[in-house]
């Protein structure tokens, strides 16, 4: 019955990947804007980020 | 493509506002001013014309150019270091809000203004907030440039006063976090319970010390992480020697946590761990409910955010733009048309018309002439005047008024919740059960007395009362936000039920500032003449000139000769042969001004024909509203104007109203004090910044808004003035919230008493905790909502 142990330990693990991404995802401010990130995506060009400004 | 006709307006093709002419196009294209095909050519040389296929006409009207030193003030270096918010040797980042933000063009055009000058690396919009954050390299363009590269496409910056003093605040998440690792831990717990509430056979009785192990280490973030909010809360209550509805929970936490430990490490049982985490996710879910806030409003704007971060003072014949603290008593200010003044002063040069629509709620500008004293917070319209400051900017008439004592406190100190007055009670009563179980099993079994006593006070702990406000309040905040009445939190919603004077502000709270009444007295025109007035009035772009246009409902295609305007005075011109004068009394040669209200003066060839009364017109919905609010609750105007209207006005309020004009924005403070002093619950509704001190000082401050974009004054809730005919139902909705909270508490009660029953007789099992806590949380939940969205659908909320 051991084996209930270690199955236990996984699905404990996975939420907790699962609260991982959650927190990820509050402190990335997905939820902050609503409005912009679903029509940015419609975009043809893609805006410059501020990632590959050094390039520039 | 291209086609700007409808019907058959001609309407620009940039901004969507009607063409008065069509010579103004651009590749078959029609706009209405120079400014909006400058923008569309811009663009159109960028290759960003997507900007105009994502929506239609969506640009912004460009007909008020913007002076060109308007920015100067974003190169002095102490402005500038306080607007940045990051900077290396390459580039500079800054968030500028721009509340012209208004759809998905908007977004396309900021977000690609790399295009437009290579010097921006990076701009990125949060629409909600109507802010961009721009990244820059400050060696190809400075912060000015920057400012003023948005301007010319029409999104020009907001940049007050209070930006340079505060920061941003930040939104708080932390609950949001602790509501997650709660529901995680919840969830987890719950699972690795269930062997144990189905019984387990002795071979697996090894299992069992494992479960209960991992079910510790999970409660461990819950008691230490999540249920923190009701700790400190609880704490900050019992160091104000208040005993708030958190004390009992924080009670309850405490000792569920204690004695599952106990029972785990001594090997007598699995503890009430489920329960404890189930009630914190589902109490943290309720006041993450409540809390939610309106990002795009700001129910907290002093006098700083309308004032403007720099101006520009004349020192040795030189203009130097300077940042709004450092003005002293003394210095000559330069204020440009469409400049806010910034602090008390005297006329020294030029007219001044004042628009003091930010703090009267009155549109039509205000006449000031050389040597009168100008009050801060009102709007130059016209030429550009010299100020010669004579008080600082945080001494002035107006904004002293936030510098008052009583208003440094935390609001919410303002009233306190029938909830926590509710709690006490019942945690009284709790205490006395829980005292009597003890003292019976102290006789008869002395070895239960701690086992009862731990029971009782898991069972019994508020948190049905927490979670059934919380969840009430959070779904009324969502209904009535729905209905654009923005309410602070939900105390608000307590005190707009307990209210019982309400009090009214006059100018654009009662009246509109959209339209006016406009009354004709004197000799009657024959309709050439009235033709001929209509003509000339069309000529000026003051709000009295195109009231009075509209007035006859007359053609307007005569031709206007030797057309002249006196800024602050009037205007005058020939039409039809007819030498036809409009204006103020000086204007046109009147000695015997009458008083009553707002008049301008019409002469044909040089003899008065009378004069145009105009007046702020009354909502429509005013009477209706009036009667309403009257029947329950005293109803009192307090107006910054002259008692011209009384009569109309009592007539309009009912005998009993209180009636107080020439009021000042201190009287008004003070006249709401008086009235708090007399025990009366006052709410008070106003619009402009003469209310604020009212608003501040009221029991529950409403602010009218025409557009819920606009600025408000400080306030507890902000009503959009197209709904305000709706006032009753929202109150009547306030004072339902209040029974619904109560009837859950009695429903929740009964549970109460069931698990009391177990508890005090000893026989408690976690079985049966963590049946009744899921059971009574998730009833509430689902009455809360459902009565509160009942009664809003009947009412048609």
């Amino acid at each position: 019955m051991s084996v209930i142990i270690l199955l236990i330990i996984a699905s404990v693990s996975i939420a907790g990947i699962f609260l991982a991404a959650f927190c990820w995802s509050i402190k990335d401010k997905q939820y902050d804007d609503e409005y912009s990130p679903p029509l940015r995506i419609l975009f043809d060009d893609k805006p410059a980020s501020a990632t590959d400004s050094d390039n520039q | 493509m291209g086609a700007t006709i409808t019907t058959s307006k001609i309407i620009c093709f940039h901004c969507g506002e009607a063409c008065k002419s069509e010579k103004i196009t651009f590749q078959q294209k029609t706009f209405c001013c120079e400014g909006c095909k400058m923008v569309y050519r811009l663009l159109n040389d960028n290759g960003l014309c997507e900007y105009y296929d994502l929506n239609q006409q969506p640009g912004i009207n460009q007909r008020i150019e913007i002076r060109k030193d308007k920015f100067a003030f974003l190169e002095e270096a102490g402005i500038r270091q306080r607007l940045i918010s990051f900077e290396d040797d390459r580039q500079t980042h800054v968030t500028f809000y721009l509340p012209s933000i208004h759809c998905s063009s908007c977004l396309y055009l900021l977000e690609n203004l790399h295009k437009l000058n290579p010097g921006v690396i990076s701009a990125r919009v949060h629409f909600t907030r109507k802010e961009v954050s721009i990244v820059f390299d400050h060696r190809m363009i400075t912060l000015r440039e920057c400012a003023e590269l948005l301007n010319s496409i029409g999104y020009e910056p907001y940049i007050s006063l209070h930006d340079l003093q505060h920061q941003p605040p930040r939104i708080k998440k932390r609950m949001i976090y602790q509501l997650g690792v709660a529901g995680f831990s919840f969830a987890n717990i719950m699972l690795l319970s269930f062997p144990e509430y189905l019984g387990l056979e002795n071979a697996e009785i090894s299992l069992q010390s494992a479960f209960r192990t991992i079910n510790v280490l999970l409660a461990l973030p819950v008691f230490f992480f999540s249920a923190q909010p009701f700790f400190s809360a609880a704490w900050n209550g019992l160091k104000n020697r208040f005993l708030n509805i958190d004390a009992p929970i924080a009670l309850a936490i405490l000792v569920t946590f204690s004695r599952s430990l106990y029972e785990v490490f001594s090997g007598t049982g699995a503890g009430y761990f489920d329960s404890m985490s189930g009630i914190v996710f589902f109490m943290l879910l309720g006041r993450v409910l409540q809390d939610r806030t309106y990002q795009q409003l700001s129910f907290d704007r002093d006098y700083t955010s309308y004032f403007p971060i720099a101006v520009t003072v004349l020192k040795d014949g030189k203009k130097i733009p300077t940042a709004l603290p450092d003005i002293k008593p003394g210095d000559t200010l330069l204020i440009h048309n469409q400049e806010l003044i910034p602090a008390d002063g005297i006329l020294t040069k030029g007219n001044a018309a004042v628009d003091y629509s930010f703090v009267t709620g009155e549109s039509i500008p205000v006449q000031k002439e050389m040597g009168e004293l100008l009050y801060a917070g009102g709007k130059q319209t016209g030429n550009a005047i010299e100020l010669l400051v004579i008080k600082e900017v945080a001494q002035g008439y107006l904004t002293k008024l936030w510098l008052r004592d009583e208003f440094k406190k935390e609001p919410q100190e303002k009233n306190i919740s029938f909830v926590h007055l509710l709690s006490k009670w019942f945690t009284v009563i709790v205490f006395s059960i829980t005292a009597i179980a003890a003292i019976y099993w102290g006789f008869t079994d002395s070895s239960k007395v701690w086992n009862v006593i731990t029971a009782v006070l898991i069972v019994a702990c508020p948190c049905a009362l927490l979670l059934s406000n919380s969840f009430t309040n959070g779904n009324v905040l969502r209904i009535l936000g729905r209905n654009r009445f923005y309410l602070r939190g939900a105390q608000a919603i307590e005190d707009i039920a307990n209210a019982n004077h309400i009090v009214f502000d006059k100018t654009g709270t009662l009246t509109t500032t959209k339209e006016q009444d406009v009354v004709f007295e004197g000799s009657l025109l024959p309709l050439d003449l009235q033709q001929a007035v209509t003509a000339l009035a069309a000529q000026s772009t003051h709000p009295l000139s195109k009231v009075i246009a509209q007035y006859f409902n007359a053609e307007n295609n005569l031709p206007v000769h030797q057309y002249r305007e006196v800024p602050g005075y009037g205007i005058e011109g020939f039409v039809l042969g007819h030498q036809i004068t409009l204006g103020s009394s000086a204007h046109v040669g009147v000695t015997s001004a009458n008083n009553a209200g707002t008049s301008v003066y019409l002469a044909i060839d040089g003899q008065l024909t009378g004069f145009f009364r105009v007046r702020n017109r009354y909502r429509p919905c005013i009477p209706d509203l009036v009667n309403q609010l009257g029947k329950h609750k005293k109803l009192s105007v307090l107006s910054g104007d002259n008692s011209a209207e009384r009569q109309y006005l009592q007539h309009l309020m009912g005998d009993e109203a209180l009636l107080l004009f020439d009021q000042k924005p201190e009287d008004k403070l003070h006249c709401i004090q008086q009235l708090q002093q007399k025990k009366q619950v006052v709410m008070m509704i106003g619009d402009g910044l003469n209310d604020a001190g009212a608003l501040k000082q009221s029991n529950i401050g409403i602010a009218i808004t025409e557009d819920s974009n606009n600025f408000t004054p400080a306030s507890d809730a902000i009503l959009e003035a197209s709904q305000l005919h709706k006032l009753p139902l929202f109150i009547q909705l306030c004072k339902a919230n209040r029974n619904i909270v109560l009837a859950s508490f009695i429903m929740s009660i009964l549970y109460n008493i069931v698990g009391i029953c177990f508890a005090v007789q000893g026989i408690l099992s976690p079985l049966i905790a963590a049946i009744l806590m899921p059971a009574s949380s998730l009833s509430i939940v689902l009455l809360t909502f459902g009565c509160s969205n009942f009664i809003a659908s009947r009412w048609k909320l």
